[in-house]
């Protein structure tokens, strides 16, 4: 067992728990903190899969701007369910049967595919081409450049419904104080 | 090296718990956080076909960013609407809104 594969099994072990935490832990805010460790994890995935662009992009946006969001909105709802009460649906145990079959399924799958095994590939070339390769692609009007502007449209009306949906209605002070 | 399979293990094991997230939790600010759990496992299998299959084509990584783009609107609208709805209604707990059930 390499050095590589140790770090591998290690960083997923911590990743799993993590998750397992950010589903069941009782306080929301502890649950996005989990989350957290969860995405750094996540990077660190991308970094042993040779993808830096996207391991640093990972970090930007969902440690740095996603789970931020994340527990404003929770501090911001904080009194209503205020770590009373049960946290999950009596149904629990449904969904905990359902996820169980999910991933026996996908276990199943995964296991009468020989082509999964493949344990290596070369990289074509050094990350530099390969980075420069792939801004090239998002902005080449042959390749991806339709997905690339819809998914910024998308962000703009996103960004615009955010704003107009969360705005405090007209002529209330401090709209969320009740 | 490292085999493709064990990626997709732990992909579909973070996926998995993050159907579990969204399918139990009341709060609908956890709902949501199992959605990112899950949104997290298909950029980490995209990226882990991209590298073992066919890494001289960028397809994975491009798709990996739609899919953060995406993930970015789906949480910045979502939680626009629970604290809208927090404000109208008192409430975070996803069995209580309720206004269009019958």
């Amino acid at each position: 067992m390499t050095l590589l594969q140790v770090f591998f099994l290690v960083t997923a072990a911590v990743m799993l728990v993590g998750s397992w935490l950010v589903v069941t832990s009782r306080r929301l805010v502890h649950a996005g903190l989990w989350l957290i460790l969860v995405m750094a994890g996540v990077a660190a995935m991308l970094v042993i899969l040779e993808a830096s662009f996207l391991a640093v992009v990972e970090v930007l946006v969902y440690i740095g701007a996603i789970s931020i969001l994340i527990i404003f909105a929770v501090m911001l709802t904080r009194r209503v369910m205020d770590d009373s009460g049960p946290q999950s649906t009596p149904m629990w145990w449904v969904a905990g049967l359902v996820s169980l079959l999910l991933l026996g399924g996908l276990l199943a799958v995964f296991a009468r595919m020989p082509s999964l095994l493949v344990s290596s590939a070369e990289l074509p070339a050094d990350q530099a081409t390969l980075l420069s390769d792939l801004g090239r692609s998002l902005v080449d009007a042959n390749r991806f450049v339709l997905p690339f502007e819809l998914a910024s449209i998308l962000l703009l009306a996103a960004m615009v419904g955010a704003i107009f949906i969360a705005r405090p209605e007209a002529g209330v002070e401090g709209g969320e104080d009740k | 090296m490292i085999p493709l399979w064990w990626f997709l293990a732990l992909a579909a094991a973070m996926f998995c718990l993050g159907i579990y997230g969204v399918l139990s939790r009341r709060n609908a600010i956890g709902i949501l956080m199992g959605i990112e759990l899950m949104l997290n496992a298909v950029i980490l299998n995209l990226v882990a076909f991209w590298r073992y299959l066919n890494p001289s084509v960028v397809s994975g990584q491009v798709f990996a960013i739609i899919v953060l783009a995406v993930a970015a609107s789906e949480a910045a609208v979502g939680l626009a609407l629970i604290i809208s709805v927090y404000r109208r209604r008192g409430t975070v707990v996803a069995e209580e809104i309720d206004l269009l059930k019958w």
